[in-house]
């Protein structure tokens, strides 16, 4: 026993001796503000109140994950630290807090702030500080920027990403499409129609009516009608949940059966579709990279069955039919998988380094085989998503992964 | 007789304040802007940027107690003129890489023509009518900035985002410390302005209309012209706020000038005392810092604890700060005979 120890400590001593002379800064713990040897502060600014409220449990599943990773010895015997504040979905809010998260608690990072414009609004600061602002949970494109802003990083896949696997999906299945695309007139709808352009490439043409709209609007009836008579036979609605039930029902209402896609921000079952009714939608496409947590297909699923334990443990109280909470647990994965990667070494730059370095990570409620892969040239860390359709009550995979990259 | 009392006595929706009761004495007045002088060198950087809100809430605060407390007009739409004083900026600074300090005067000047020409077809609607057509404006507001034709001006959705100030002549003061003292002189110059503009003619023209409209017009007060005016000041006041804000935030977006916005200066007013000048900057301390007391009680429930603070403060402190003023005075009137 106790030879075998000795070896243990004789080999690690020797593999200390051999990277401490490879490179001092792996033997030595080296901190920046928000990290020492027994915690680590990580800042976080969600929207508790006000119009996007519904998106808080994404806050709140972090919380509890990071809680049940502390309760498991935290991160090489660092706690972490989780500092949450409210903005209200008020960009000059987002700046007070992610300047009292910085200036005053002294966080590491901020990691996970939930929004376009609330982000918008702190990224030339948190770049100006050169604290990373990790994982901001927001579609936009704009997040992938690495040499204007090499301090900010998504983490969900984009708009634009998702645009172009429909575009590489029509141009596979119906070559000859006509095209009629309804799309909200907002920084969302714009990024999918850039997308879905892009992806389209040379074929852009394909679209034969681009109908915006405004979330003002109490109905979309008329563009739906609209693109019926422009004599589309391929309907992509960018649209939030509201609208995209209304589209459906509109569509089977005036007879239109055209192949029917609907972005993944509207794919929920108990938002849209059952509103819209299940037997006219049979048959809607969408594409998504989370697996769904009221999907009784993963029941079997080893991700899942550690996600259902730590709701189970940590998060009794949270709706597992929430897309947020899903989302929420991988997001908080992938910040813990960084901040292993970073080992001693938790400085703010170490600490962008790795997370721009992440190799085929898969969290367990990402849909199997979607991996997380970074880049120092690459900070969209989920560029895949998987095609579904609806049947019956459910959605079902079909196909492969598909990547987002431009390829034709 | 007391402001207190006379409060209890008349009916009307906007009370009567007394001119002299609108501002503070000279000595406290001079104490407090000592206060405000030192405090920023010995606190962090993040506490002078929340000072520096304070004062630029406190002015747009300022430009509503104008309105509402001078000249007796509702208005829920000062978010709209504070989102067009910083879209101004923004544009002028990033666009026409025009000196932040220069983009003031034109913000209120254009926030000025835009209130005074709202303010005509407002004439013809008073109380709570009014107060509707102004929201409209404030619902109206992010929309509009949203629009296709302007994008490419206002970046849409996405905002504009804005560069903060060094200090100029080489002054080794921190962005933030300079931008504070930059504002503080703004808003004396402002607040000085308006403790003078109600005094003077134009100002007893307000309150003879707050008063009794038909009273002021067999005076001989051109009715229309003054209501009409008070709002042209009020949005140009409310735009240079707007300014200011926009350098101190860094950024604009259609998202940060919603209704909330409106409704919370509104709040301030009413918490700080409708027509007592001193108190808009009480106010705004309320609609800054509450919120932020009221996360660290409950983070779920933040909005009914905010609540339940101004439940309190209306129910004890109807007034706002103005009546724990006054009572502070009455109190040091006694101490002192005895």
């Amino acid at each position: 026993m106790t030879a075998v120890r000795f070896q243990v400590v004789a080999f690690s001593a020797a593999f200390a001796l051999c990277t401490a002379m490879s490179s001092e800064a792996l033997a030595q713990k080296k901190y920046d503000t928000g990290a020492s040897d027994t915690e680590i502060k990580i800042g976080n600014i969600m929207p508790y109140s006000g119009p996007a409220s519904a998106y808080a449990a994404i806050g709140r599943t972090e919380e509890a994950y990071f809680n049940k990773i502390n309760a498991e010895g935290g991160i090489g015997g660092r706690k972490i630290k989780f500092i949450s504040y409210d903005d209200g979905y008020s960009p000059p809010k987002t700046v007070e807090q992610a300047r009292k998260l910085v200036e005053s608690d002294g966080v590491l990072l901020i990691f996970g702030s939930l929004g376009t414009s609330t982000n918008g609004a702190i990224r030339k600061y948190m770049n100006e500080k050169k604290v990373p602002q990790l994982f901001v949970a927001s579609g936009a494109s704009k997040w992938n920027d690495p040499k204007q802003y090499p301090w900010s990083m998504g983490w969900q896949p984009s708009y634009v990403s998702e645009a172009r696997i429909y575009a590489k999906y029509i141009m596979k299945e119906k070559p000859d499409a006509k095209i009629g695309v309804l799309y909200q007139n907002d920084d969302f709808g714009k990024d999918y129609l850039k997308g879905l352009k892009d992806g389209l490439g040379p074929k852009a043409a394909m679209i034969v009516l681009q109908e915006p709209y405004d979330t003002s609007e109490p109905a979309i009836d008329e563009h739906v009608v609209k693109l019926k008579a422009a004599d589309a036979d391929v309907f992509i609605s960018i649209t939030s949940p509201k609208f995209a039930a209304q589209g459906i029902k509109k569509a089977a209402e005036i007879g239109w059966h055209p192949m029917h896609i609907i972005s993944n921000v509207s794919a929920s079952v108990g938002g849209v579709i059952e509103p819209a009714g299940f037997e006219i939608s049979q048959g809607i496409l969408s594409a998504s990279y989370t697996k769904d947590g009221s999907d009784p297909q993963w029941n079997a699923d080893d991700g899942m069955k550690k996600f259902y334990n730590f709701l189970a443990q940590y998060d009794p109280k949270a709706n597992k039919l929430d897309a947020g909470v899903v989302f929420g647990y991988a997001a908080a994965q992938t910040m813990v998988k960084v901040l292993q990667m970073c080992g001693d070494d938790l400085t703010r730059e170490n600490v962008m380094r790795q997370a721009a370095s992440l190799k085929d990570f898969a969290p367990d409620t990402l849909l199997p085989g979607i991996k997380i892969n970074t880049a120092p040239d690459n900070f969209a860390p989920i560029e895949q998503l998987q095609m579904m359709r609806f049947k019956g009550r459910k959605w079902e995979l079909f196909g492969d992964i598909i990547s987002s990259d431009l390829g034709h | 007789m007391s402001a207190v009392e006379e409060v209890a006595e008349g009916h009307q929706a906007v009370e009567a304040v007394p001119k002299r009761a609108m501002t503070l004495g000279t000595g406290t007045s001079l104490v407090v802007l000592a206060a405000l002088l030192i405090a920023p060198v010995f606190v962090k950087n993040f506490i002078i940027f929340q000072m520096t809100m304070l004062l630029i809430y406190g002015l747009a605060v300022l430009a509503l107690n104008i309105l509402t407390g001078g000249s007796g007009q509702f208005s829920l739409g000062q978010s709209a003129f504070y989102a067009v004083g910083a879209y101004t900026t923004a544009v002028l600074m990033e666009h026409f890489n025009v000196n932040y300090a220069l983009t003031l005067p034109v913000a209120g000047v254009v926030c000025f023509g835009f209130g005074f020409l709202f303010g005509q077809p407002a004439l013809r609607l008073s109380g709570v009518y009014l107060a509707l057509a102004t929201f409209a404006l404030a619902t109206a507001m992010p929309q509009l900035l949203k629009l296709n034709f302007l994008e490419h001006w206002t970046g849409g959705v996405q905002g504009l985002v804005v560069t903060k100030p060094d200090a100029p002549f080489g002054l080794s003061m921190s962005q933030d410390m300079w931008l504070y003292y930059f504002t503080l002189v703004v808003t004396l110059a402002i607040y000085i302005f308006s403790v003078n503009l109600l005094r003077s003619r134009s100002g007893r023209a307000f309150m003879a209309i707050r008063d009794n409209e038909i009273a002021a017009s067999s005076m001989g007060v051109n009715v229309a012209l003054y209501k009409t005016l008070a709002f042209g000041v009020s949005a140009a006041i409310t735009g240079i706020a707007g300014s200011l804000g926009a350098i101190a935030v860094q950024f604009v977006a259609p998202d940060s000038y919603t209704i909330t916005l409106a409704i919370s200066l509104f709040l301030g007013m009413v918490v700080g005392g409708v027509g007592w000048l001193p108190g808009s900057f009480v106010g705004a301390a309320f609609i800054i810092f509450v919120p932020n007391m009221a996360e660290s009680i409950s983070k779920g429930l933040s909005g009914a604890v905010f609540g339940v603070l101004l439940f309190l403060v209306i129910y004890l402190v109807p007034h706002g700060a103005r009546q724990i003023a006054i009572f502070g005075q009455q109190l040091a009137g006694k101490l002192r005979k005895n």
